[in-house]
């Protein structure tokens, strides 16, 4: 694989450009394969880079319906953080920052990581202090978390409303300064670079019609490209789940739902952090081209549209413009949906499932950007061992019936509880 | 927006309306023996269809009874409405 350099940049000027090696193949699928991962998503892209990296499992191939980075990696607010009180979600996220750390030096490819930190306002005495108390979960578990008082708020945010009579003043706030932003497309890219490089087939345009299964026993795929052998398969298509756990006459614990997210037209530099509203659900950073991206609320009700409806954005804008009034100058450039799979009790699946060989990684929620390497890294690892890692086992199929749930927020798919 | 048509009040905007999920789940009947499985697909295992979907809705700012709507949950599609207590064929 060509290395991405500042002297290959100079050499390849010299032939303008246009010997550049393709990023990834586009190769016809074999027979068979060690393993099969179901969907080219961030997750899916990982996890076969980190069974080649990590476990030396080069036989792999990704079935992919769309092509690389057209879901939901392409379609976040590209939030990274790792802000969680309990201790699943906390170790979790913060061994996926310490990869979002390296990333670029890992894979070879700017993401444009930008640990530009994140605030969560706090409008009560009440909510100050259970981020009080998150922030102290936080720090037990090694994850940075400041708490701020209004004025230091103002400092940061001076944009925002800090007028007397508004119905939710801002009263502080819990800053992880260590969370930040980065380029989705690029982290797609990248993963797909460096796994395609160690040997791992990326199959794009290939739907999966149904899976073989004996004796309780995972033997392949049928795709719309033919059908595939494979000694393991992992599940990866968050927002479809629901959709191949049907042809496996599986019912989970998930529904799916559309979450919108928008930006605005690009303005000068304003917004330095990424910055959530707390009564409500509202969250707002700037891009690197000036865009003030925006996102919020759940549609509400079960959709797999992938293009949103105007009352949803129409009320998570409200709170974005209460929380920042100079938000409503702003023209929109762009709104979109993507599909979530939205878990009941609002924490991800990685998990083994009752079929011998067949893997389940899905239940994201709102935040299945932020856990792309952490997911993949452990997902791979729960493949390749054929048991899960310390890190997911949290992250269990069976902990709705045993009643372990992780009750971050309280909230998976019924939002109207909030 | 989707409009939905309440079989009390009629056609009506989406903002009136509040969302209760898959209409088709039914609750263990009481006084029976309850297994752990059933209690799980009751709180928590949904279908979650792509397409044809019965689900219920609440119309909150208006006559506030429960309704049933059957709608696609791809294009956005309704199709029919029922009252809560009406059988759907």
């Amino acid at each position: 694989m060509q290395k991405y350099s500042i002297f290959n940049l100079v050499k390849n000027a010299f032939t303008n450009h246009e010997n550049w090696d393709l990023a990834w193949k586009d190769p016809t699928p074999k027979e068979e394969y060690d393993v099969v991962i179901i969907g080219g998503g961030g997750h899916g892209l990982a996890t076969a880079y980190y069974l080649a990296k990590e476990h030396n499992i080069t036989n792999v191939a990704i079935i992919e319906k769309g092509w690389i980075g057209g879901g939901n990696v392409g379609r976040n607010t590209t939030i990274i953080r790792s802000n969680y009180m309990h201790d699943e979600n906390g170790l979790f996220s913060e061994f996926g920052m310490d990869l979002w750390r390296k990333m670029s030096q890992d894979l070879n490819y700017n993401v444009m990581f930008s640990p530009r930190g994140i605030i969560n306002l706090a409008h009560s005495d009440a909510q100050m202090n259970a981020y009080a108390r998150r922030g102290n979960s936080m720090r037990l578990n090694g994850i940075d978390a400041v708490l701020l008082n209004r004025e230091q708020v103002k400092e940061i945010i001076p944009m925002a409303d800090f007028s007397e009579n508004v119905r939710f003043p801002i009263f502080g706030g819990l800053m992880q300064p260590s969370a930040g932003t980065a380029r989705h497309d690029a982290v797609a890219w990248g993963y797909a670079r460096q796994a395609d490089s160690m040997g791992v087939d990326i199959i794009q345009n290939c739907e999966v019609t149904g899976f073989e299964v004996t004796a309780g026993k995972i033997k392949g795929i049928r795709t719309s490209r033919g059908n595939i052998k494979a000694k393991k398969v992992g599940i990866c298509v968050a927002g479809s789940t629901n959709i191949l756990a049907e042809k496996l006459n599986m019912t989970l614990p998930i529904e799916t739902h559309l979450l919108q997210a928008c930006v605005s037209e690009p303005v000068k530099p304003v917004l330095d952090n990424v910055v959530t509203f707390g009564a409500g659900h509202f969250y707002v950073s700037q891009s690197d081209k000036g865009e003030m991206v925006m996102g919020g609320d759940l549609d509400g009700y079960n959709s797999y549209a992938q293009r949103g409806n105007l009352p949803t954005l129409q009320h998570v804008l409200t709170e974005g413009i209460a929380m920042m009034p100079f938000l409503s100058k702003l023209k929109m450039l762009r709104t979109w949906g993507g599909i979530m799979d939205m878990s009941m009790d609002g924490s991800p699946i990685i998990d083994k499932t009752h079929i011998e060989g067949l893997y389940l990684n899905c239940g994201w929620c709102y935040g299945g950007f932020k856990a792309t390497p952490a997911s993949g890294w452990t997902f791979a690892h729960t493949i390749a061992q054929d048991r899960v890692h310390e890190l997911n086992a949290g992250y269990s199929l069976n902990r709705f019936s045993s009643g372990n749930l992780i009750d971050e927020k309280g909230l998976g798919t019924k939002t109207w509880i909030s | 927006m989707l409009y939905i048509n309440c079989p009390h009040c009629g056609m009506r905007s989406q903002n009136e309306f509040s969302y209760g999920g898959d209409a088709s789940v039914k609750r263990p009947e009481l006084n029976k023996e309850i297994s752990d499985k059933e209690w799980d697909d009751f709180v928590y295992n949904r279908k979650s269809l792509r397409g044809k979907h019965l689900e219920l809705w609440q119309h909150i700012s208006g006559c506030r009874q429960w309704i049933k709507v059957e709608r696609d949950t791809a294009t956005h599609e309704i199709f029919k409405t029922f009252k809560a207590d009406e059988e759907v064929a």
